[in-house]
């Protein structure tokens, strides 16, 4: 076997590799989902936000080394029902005109075995900074990467929700918020 | 002999009639509403009282079937007898389609039915924008159509007593608790 074919041999079989390097990652916007689940009247409602942006650098290896930052378009806001979108983006809750976003920027990555790791870091929602941990998975296949998970966050915590909506007996304190996104690996 | 219902078909009959009303007067008035925590609780509370007249709804069914209700006067003419009949069957058919469209409405708005916010009940249609307009639609129409039948209804039962002279809405009136006896006039 000439050193070409040997070289050529391993540039077929790269791309069949598994990609464990490190990465930055860029999400595939239309396949992504950032979704929340709230509870109504002790009825589970879920709605989702349709702009956001991430920047990713993982590697499985060494996840200790790995970023993420995550941003949210508060006002791209989608609970199904035009009133309820116009509310939530008020001053109440999100208050949008005043903050337009939601940012989360990780601290650190811990692996809990197999493809489950742990992210920690600090989420900043209506001026108010709290720090957070998000369990999530990791699935490769070559460059493209999935990553998924959830975590629940406090309302309150965030100030969201004012006024006549501050009890909690009609929306519930805890929101739990669901992430799926479908990435792939740049150079 | 059977010429009365029995006090059990008259009780369900004036709680599904009160029952009927409450939730009819309610949901003219919630509909157009603007959001609020209490716009999010008289909806949970109208869906549990709907879900209620569903159920005595059933419950009615099955003790019709085994108590049959007494028969219409023979001195009623046969076309009057039929619309009698057929007023009764739009009642009933009426009092299972709406709860069943107020059901699917809230599925298709996304938002589950969970009776007294404990029981779930399964979604029938996935989260549908345009579904859930057009059954809205739906089940504003059908209750339009209820009151205009229960209208008729109670115009004709009033006719039979005031102009016919007949026991048609004696029979299903509670029965008064038996008088004590006379002990003779002026005495």
């Amino acid at each position: 076997m000439t050193r070409t074919t040997r070289l050529l041999l391993l540039a077929l079989a790269m791309p069949l590799m598994p990609a464990a390097h490190a990465a930055t990652y860029a999400l595939q916007p239309d396949k992504s989902a950032l979704t929340f689940v709230y509870k109504q009247m002790g009825v589970p409602v879920e709605g989702r936000f349709k702009k956001f942006s991430a920047a990713i650098d993982f590697d499985p290896a060494k996840p200790a080394a790995a970023k993420a930052t995550i941003d949210v378009d508060l006002a791209s806001v989608d609970t199904g029902l035009a009133e309820a979108d116009e509310e939530v983006a008020g001053k109440n809750w999100f208050d949008v005109k005043n903050f337009p976003h939601a940012k989360f920027v990780s601290t650190a990555v811990k692996p809990l075995g197999g493809n489950h790791y742990e992210a920690s870091g600090k989420m900043t929602i209506r001026g108010h900074t709290q720090d957070v941990t998000a369990p999530f998975t990791f699935a490769a296949r070559g460059t493209a990467a999935t990553f998924e998970g959830s975590f629940v966050l406090k309302r309150a915590d965030y100030g969201i929700g004012q006024g006549e909506w501050a009890d909690f007996g009609t929306v519930a304190n805890e929101i739990q918020i669901k992430f799926r996104f479908p990435a792939t690996a740049g150079k | 002999m059977n010429e009365r219902y029995t006090p059990t078909a008259v009780a369900l009959h004036w709680l599904m009639a009160a029952l009927l009303a409450v939730l009819f007067g309610v949901g003219l008035y919630m509909h157009d509403l603007p959001l609020s925590p209490w716009k999010l609780k008289i909806f949970s509370w109208h869906k549990w009282a709907g879900v209620t007249a569903f159920l005595l709804v059933l419950v009615r069914f099955a003790w019709r079937t085994a108590h049959r209700p007494p028969p219409l006067p023979r001195s009623m003419p046969a076309a009057l007898q039929f619309a009698a009949h057929a007023g009764h069957a739009a009642l009933y058919a009426l009092m299972v389609a709406i709860p069943l469209t107020g059901w699917l409405m809230s599925s298709a708005k996304g938002i589950q039915t969970v009776y007294f916010g404990v029981l779930p009940i399964p979604d029938l249609l996935g989260k549908n924008k345009e579904l859930g307009e057009l059954l809205t639609g739906v089940h504003a129409w059908l209750n339009y159509l209820l009151a205009a039948v229960v209208a008729g209804h109670a115009g004709a039962a009033i006719k039979h007593h005031l102009i016919d002279r007949d026991d048609i809405l004696m029979r299903m009136l509670p029965r008064r608790p038996p008088q004590p006896p006379s002990h003779g006039e002026l005495s």
